[in-house]
């Protein structure tokens, strides 16, 4: 009972927050139901990352991901392949461009004393180790650009489990080069680029 | 070449420790012996990838994580050349620019300084002998006046056909880079900003010849050529 209250409560703040930013949104149920585990202004929570700011081509492109299977982690599974299965195109574009719309922020949660270690792997790679740098593909501020995803701000939790993820033999997109860049990655090098990412605006 | 030549030597005297004779033998041995040890190595990838991290096979993930899974370039941030069926002289002397810093590329440098030569040599004798089909996505429109420019460069302009150099074909050769299926938005990134990133090495490198030429081309000419080689197979 106490759970349910508090449901209604979250989803009346998250409406008002909504509408407020752009009136189709608002009505939208549609928006609703993303924003429900996507969080309020779609800043992300817990698992489910932020989607403010996002790249809407990125959006679309794991839209069709989920659908069609290929993006296939537990939480994916679980939630994202029912969430998006009757979701025509047209509302999955609205939603990509009014999630791209929306201001992001970051979410803070990584270890700041690695984030310096993390910046340089970003930046630089580790050659030796043949780990490549993220900034070549995401972009020097990490704002991702078409298809390939903005990660700067998105939370250290998230990250963390997307890279593991790929190591352990998880699809997203085909012919992404991301587990390819994951099977080289060590859990130290890991925790360091998610906690540096976690803090960029 | 003569610079391409020495690195060889220099890895084969680093083995041998003596003068070079029967090169060409011996190259193909040491290139055969190098690519049997990589994938032995890569045999027990699976298990552990630790081995695996100074091998051939390792490197080429590395870079084709970036120039595209069969070496044919991708678009990230920034445009990722093509390396499929790259002249292997051009790689190395790149790799080498990069390094000496006249041809500027953060990325590129810190890929580029951990390379022994004989890891250079086996991985530009690798992407030669790829042939994936062209990235493709360039505009179609102007293809008619890049491939007239191209092939009769532009006399009024002292620019001169690119064929001269690069074949008729775009396959290049030596230290002349192929041009054939060239990612488009990399051609006109190089071609526009050829000063800024490739200005450095004019009096010891085949900038000297495109430095000028770059410089002479407008903006749509470049977008002419290089929608016109991206297509070349």
């Amino acid at each position: 009972m106490k759970r349910i209250g508090l449901k209604t409560a979250i989803l009346a703040i998250l409406a008002s927050t909504v509408s407020a930013i752009s009136s189709w949104a608002g009505e939208s149920a549609a928006v609703r139901n993303c924003t429900w585990c996507h969080g309020a202004g779609a800043q992300g929570y817990t698992v489910a990352p932020r989607l403010a700011g996002q790249r809407p081509e990125y959006i679309m492109s794991q839209i069709r991901s989920f659908r069609e299977h290929a993006r296939n982690n537990p939480f994916s599974k679980q939630y994202m392949w029912n969430a998006v299965a009757a979701l025509d195109p047209y509302t999955a574009r609205d939603l990509a461009s009014y999630f791209a719309s929306l201001p992001p922020k970051p979410a803070n949660d990584g270890d700041s004393a690695l984030a310096s270690r993390g910046r340089t792997i970003y930046l630089e790679g580790i050659p030796e180790a043949n780990i490549v740098s993220c900034y070549a593909c995401h972009g020097p501020n990490a704002e991702g650009v078409r298809d390939i995803p903005r990660l700067g701000g998105l939370s250290y939790s998230y990250l963390k489990g997307r890279l593991e993820q790929w190591g352990q033999g998880y699809h997203s997109t085909p012919g992404s080069p991301m587990p390819m860049v994951a099977t080289h990655l060590g859990p130290e090098e890991i925790e360091a680029l998610t906690s540096y990412l976690s803090f960029v605006r | 070449m003569a610079a391409a030549g020495s690195v060889e030597a220099d890895a084969r005297g680093d083995r041998r420790g003596g003068p070079v004779v029967k090169a060409t033998g011996l190259r193909l041995a040491l290139q055969t012996a190098v690519l049997m040890l990589a994938f032995s190595v890569s045999g027990q990838a699976q298990e552990a990838m630790a081995p695996a991290k100074g091998g051939l096979e390792a490197k080429l993930e590395y870079c084709k994580t970036c120039h595209g899974l069969s070496g044919q370039g991708y678009l990230g941030y920034f445009p990722m050349p093509r390396l499929a069926g790259q002249q292997p002289e051009y790689i190395e002397a790149q790799l080498r620019a990069f390094i000496e810093r006249r041809r500027t590329n953060p990325i590129m440098f810190n890929v580029a300084h951990v390379l022994s030569p004989s890891m250079v040599t086996a991985l530009a004798n690798h992407f030669r002998n790829l042939n994936p089909p062209p990235f493709g996505g360039a505009p179609r429109g102007a293809i008619a006046a890049g491939k007239k420019i191209y092939e009769e460069g532009l006399p009024e302009s002292n620019v001169p056909a690119c064929s001269a150099c690069h074949g008729a074909e775009g396959k290049g050769q030596n230290e002349i880079p192929r041009l054939a299926g060239q990612v488009y938005p990399y051609m006109v990134g190089q071609l526009t900003g050829w000063k800024q990133q490739r200005g450095h090495g004019t009096a010891v490198d085949t900038s000297a010849v495109m430095a000028p030429t770059a410089h002479n081309l407008s903006r749509s000419q470049v977008e002419a050529v290089a929608a016109y080689v991206s297509y070349l197979k």
